[in-house]
């Protein structure tokens, strides 16, 4: 890292940290291409064998929106799951913990990079809904569509960062993480996917009838984006 | 010496022999004495069973959510609370699982279906799934400050999620519920000794959840024990092994 990184390190103020920590969580994407290589690929999959599995253009043209969501989530724990693999390969989070970092930053950093990566993630999903399951798309959908897709996005990262950071450093988290996941993201699932359909126009719902689907999104982001930011602190202090 | 090796006490001697007594009691009024419900018919039994096992989860999870914050407290961090979430958060989950099975089984007979998605089976659910992740996370080892603070901050979770998940759940239902099962039984009048075996049934299950919280507590002290024991015993035969090798 170069020196200006490390002047605004002796800052150690929670803005500080996030830029830093979310630019070098992007950064190691870039190189590593993780996200590129192995979880777009397994998304793209997902949407194809859900084709497979309901055998009926009518059937998924009527799910879709629920298809892309649930690949979503799916997709949101591997990407879950890396980004704290990163951090606890080397004791990389107990460092910066014993070097004074807040945690907060930490938090915020790590949340604001995963929901980089998910909003790619959504957007390839949602591209591959209108491809593969002929999903429709107006003008007036694409705005509630970018909407819901950054709300909910950013609920996920941040119950995401939150559990992932709980279940960091310890034996056997890959396999427990979606345990403790799927449960509390169903608000992000059901919220998301009545949202899309109105996009969609799924069933004829309206585009209108979408949004105060909204507001139980913003609710989730806001509160666990909060609580996270609270309880990552207590969580991580050894 | 071996009286602390023992996880009961005069107090919960006695407790469990009213608990045992309460048990055989609601056994006799449930199943012989009590009548046959004129709608439900012999299958309103399996709510003296039912309705006082998901009351005792729900209590049970709430004294998981007490106890937890008392653990996060300023400075307490007492392990004694984070024991007794833990051993709450067991007996939950325990009693919510009885509790599902005979609830699916009695709609089974009475609605004619094992499950609805009405909101309050599905939160219940949730409930259900997000307790044993609760106590997955305490069998993640670390020390015990680390298991108690983490499972302390997934109980105040859970707090948070429960709400939003059952509110959700709720808004998802009002506009998708296609075949709504009639007669939820709350309108119905109950006959009075049916009235008085629910109420017992609370309150022996209420006993019960005590009794198993004390002895659950005290053996996971004794747990906790055995595995700071266990270490300085290895660490004193490691020494051992280094003062023989310096001789």
């Amino acid at each position: 890292m170069s020196n200006a990184g490390q002047q605004r390190f002796t800052g150690t103020t929670v803005i500080g940290t996030a830029r830093l920590i979310a630019a070098k969580d992007l950064r190691v994407e870039l190189r590593s291409r993780v996200l590129l290589n192995q979880v777009l690929p397994f998304a793209l999959i997902v949407m194809v064998m859900f084709a497979f599995a309901l055998d009926s253009d009518a059937v998924l043209e009527r799910v879709a929106p629920g298809l892309v969501w649930l690949a979503a989530l799916f997709s949101t724990l591997i990407m879950v799951s890396r980004s704290f693999a990163v951090e606890t390969a080397d004791g990389a989070l107990d460092q910066l913990r014993s070097a004074g970092v807040p945690a907060m930053g930490i938090f915020i950093g790590k949340m604001m990079a995963l929901m980089a990566q998910l909003v790619v993630l959504v957007t390839l999903l949602i591209i591959a809904a209108v491809v593969l399951y002929r999903a429709e798309l107006s003008w007036a959908g694409s705005v509630l569509l970018v909407t819901t897709g950054l709300t909910a996005t950013c609920g996920l990262a941040a119950v995401g960062t939150l559990y992932g950071g709980l279940a960091a450093g310890a034996k056997g988290r890959e396999t427990l993480l979606p345990l403790l996941l799927l449960p509390v993201v169903a608000p992000v699932l059901i919220g998301a996917t009545r949202a899309t359909e109105s996009a969609f126009g799924t069933r004829g719902v309206s585009t209108s009838q979408g949004w105060p689907w909204l507001g139980l999104l913003a609710v989730f982001a806001v509160l666990f984006s909060v609580s996270g930011a609270v309880a990552f602190g207590p969580l991580l202090d050894d | 010496m071996s009286n602390d090796r023992v996880t009961s006490t005069p107090f919960t001697k006695g407790l469990g022999f009213f608990v045992l007594l309460g048990i055989a009691l609601l056994i006799i009024l449930g199943i012989f004495v009590s009548p046959a419900d004129v709608n439900q018919g012999e299958s309103v039994r399996i709510m003296y069973a039912h309705v006082p096992g998901a009351w005792l989860a729900y209590l049970a999870f709430v004294m998981t959510a007490v106890s937890s914050a008392a653990y996060l407290w300023k400075r307490t961090r007492s392990l004694t609370w984070d024991r007794i979430a833990g051993a709450s958060a067991e007996v939950g989950v325990l009693f919510m699982g009885i509790s599902l099975v005979t609830g699916s089984l009695w709609g089974r007979l009475t609605w004619g279906t094992y499950w609805t998605w009405d909101a309050r089976l599905t939160t219940t659910a949730f409930l259900f799934v997000t307790y044993i992740g609760y106590l997955a996370v305490r069998g993640l080892g670390g020390t015990h400050q680390q298991r108690a603070r983490r499972s302390a901050v997934l109980a105040l979770l859970a707090v948070l999620e429960i709400p939003l998940v059952h509110f959700s759940v709720e808004l998802w239902n009002t506009l998708h519920q296609e075949a709504s099962v009639a007669g939820r039984g709350t309108d119905v009048e109950m006959n009075g000794l049916m009235l008085f075996t629910l109420f017992l049934g609370v309150v022996v299950f209420t006993l019960m959840y005590v009794w198993l919280v004390l002895h659950r507590q005290r053996s996971l002290m004794l747990e906790d024990m055995l595995d700071d024991s266990g270490l300085d015993h290895a660490l004193s035969e490691r020494r051992a092994e280094a003062t023989q090798a310096g001789r």
